[in-house]
């Protein structure tokens, strides 16, 4: 009986796993512990699937290649996040699963919106689609246009939609809104999104801003190697052989 | 004495008639949108007021490390309270969507005669009950829920079926082919929970007539935990006529079937022997 148990309990171990692999389209309610977390706390009865006054949340069905069976989640494309200032789906929730320490929607980070493809975004093409932008309900703090020159055009501006991490809740209505027939501007979990910096790396013009003064006491500076005429910058128009000769002075 | 069709069906139609009524909450509210009852079976607010929660699954969450928020928990407190009273596994005979879909395996595997089968121990459930309450521990996940049949044709009822069609028939045949009585007899480990939360619940079935039982047997083929008769039916002179165990789910069909009405409905405290019928007495004597 007790081998029996091992070999039953290792298939089930292995079956929730697999069920821990969320898709990268799905995304979980707002407020949503991490998926490890998540599995161990949602009891999948949908009641918060219940009180979303937008139709937004689905539970996973059996056998369909998504989250895990009975398991809250939404995808962008189809119905976003609004956004409820009530947030009824975490009022909603009885264990817990989606934290009622969410309190602030703002707050809520279900994913985050990445543009995926400039090559196809109507914008860093040239023309003013700014959908994305128009809609975002962080505007300008979530999702800002970045202008720079249009190269191809030559006299004409690019405004780049640029969405800031800090601010994005991945609700899901810039993807939804993308006039494209597949979206330019899609929400990913953040573990797809985002980078992360390693704990030693600090930003030497922070500190420096933090200190008020140069993080290292006493350091040379060198002269600056700009680029254009009188300079040794080889790759820079007008750049010439170095005839470098130390400055005189500085050892 | 004859009871009539109604009469040795009694227990069998309440029974049924329990189990559409807790889907039928459920479900007219998505159906008719008169929102009685919100949620599944696992986790359900009633009237927006009243919490209830699956015990077991609470259980799981807190040994994968998450510890339930209060909604949560009272609600699991409510329903340990009400089987502790009615008896831990009337939720498998009266609640349980899966009851029917075995019933009915184990009607047809009766039809055809069928032999019974793989038997595992009855006390595999409790294995396998200790088994997901270790992988959930290990794996930090409410584990059961990733099969659980129970709440995965609840769900599927109310929030779409997906493959669960294929779950329940995978059930439906392993109970006709492979082991009569097999999952809610012998694996599932819900029961196994519900069963042992009511090792003490307040209401039980008593053989209280025992003395005018004519060994029909009509019981023992009825009864889904048949090992549970013999210590009340046949029990030594002087010894309790209650069915104490806790595997008893107080389905009722062995008062249905008795001739006899040997079995009635009572509590724990209610040992009470009736006295010897006229009848038999006069086969005792015969």
């Amino acid at each position: 009986m007790a081998g029996g148990c091992v070999v039953a309990g290792s298939a089930l171990a292995y079956l929730v796993r697999d069920a821990r692999a969320l898709p990268a389209e799905a995304l979980r309610p707002p407020g949503a512990l991490a998926e490890d977390d998540f599995l161990g706390a949602c009891i999948r009865c949908g009641l918060c699937v219940r009180d979303c006054p937008y139709d937004t949340l689905k539970l996973a069905e059996l056998g369909e290649d998504g989250p895990a069976t009975g398991t809250p989640y939404f995808t962008a494309r189809d119905v976003p996040c609004e956004m409820c200032d009530d947030i009824p789906c975490v009022a909603a929730c009885p264990t817990g699963a989606l934290d009622p320490a969410l309190q602030n929607i703002d707050d809520a980070r279900m994913g985050t919106a990445v543009l995926v493809d400039q090559e196809n975004c109507l914008n860093f093409l040239g023309l003013r689609c700014d959908v994305c932008y128009r809609v975002c309900p962080v505007i300008d703090e979530a999702i800002t246009l970045e202008t720079s020159h249009n190269a191809r055009s030559g006299h004409h501006a690019i405004f780049a939609p640029t969405v800031h991490a800090d601010h994005c809740t991945g609700c899901g209505v810039c993807e939804k809104s993308c006039v494209l027939p597949e979206a330019a501007i899609k929400v990913l979990p953040v573990r797809l999104a985002r980078g992360e910096a390693a704990d030693h790396y600090r930003k030497g013009w922070e500190e420096k801003a933090a200190k008020g003064a140069p993080v290292v006491e006493g350091i040379i500076d060198l002269p600056d190697r700009l680029p254009g005429p009188g300079t040794d910058n080889l790759a820079a128009p007008g750049g010439f052989e170095p005839s470098f000769k130390p400055m005189g002075g500085n050892p | 004495m004859a009871k009539g069709w109604i009469g040795a069906h009694r227990y069998l139609l309440l029974r049924r008639a329990s189990q559409v009524f807790f889907l039928a909450l459920f479900l007219i509210g998505p159906w008719f949108s008169v929102w009685i009852v919100q949620g599944t079976i696992a986790g359900s607010l009633t009237f927006g007021v009243l919490p209830l929660t699956d015990p077991f699954i609470a259980l799981q969450s807190i040994v994968a490390g998450h510890w339930p928020a209060a909604t949560a928990l009272v609600g699991a407190l409510i329903v340990l309270a009400i089987y502790a009273v009615v008896g831990g596994r009337v939720y498998c005979s009266w609640v349980c969507p899966i009851n029917p879909v075995t019933d009915a395996a184990h009607w047809l595997h009766a039809r055809l005669g069928l032999h019974k089968g793989w038997q595992p121990k009855r006390s595999a459930r409790l294995w396998i009950l200790g088994t997901v309450l270790v992988v959930s521990a290990l794996t930090g996940t409410i584990a059961w829920e990733v099969v659980n049949p129970i709440t995965m044709l609840h769900r599927g009822l109310i929030f779409g079926m997906g493959a669960v069609w294929a779950m329940v028939a995978a059930i439906f045949l392993f109970d006709l082919l492979v082991a009569r009585r097999g999952w809610c007899g012998h694996a599932c480990p819900v029961g196994a929970f519900y069963g042992l939360l009511g090792r003490t619940s307040l209401i039980r079935i008593s053989a209280a007539n025992r003395s005018a039982c004519d060994d029909c047997m009509d019981c023992y083929a009825v009864c889904p935990e048949q090992q549970v008769i013999s210590p009340a039916l046949k029990g030594k002179a002087g010894s309790t006529p209650l069915i104490l165990a806790p595997d008893c789910t107080n389905c009722g069909r062995c008062i249905d079937v008795c001739a006899q009405d040997v079995f009635n409905f009572t509590h724990r405290f209610d040992d009470h022997l009736a006295e010897p019928s006229s009848s038999a007495s006069e086969r005792s004597a015969a």
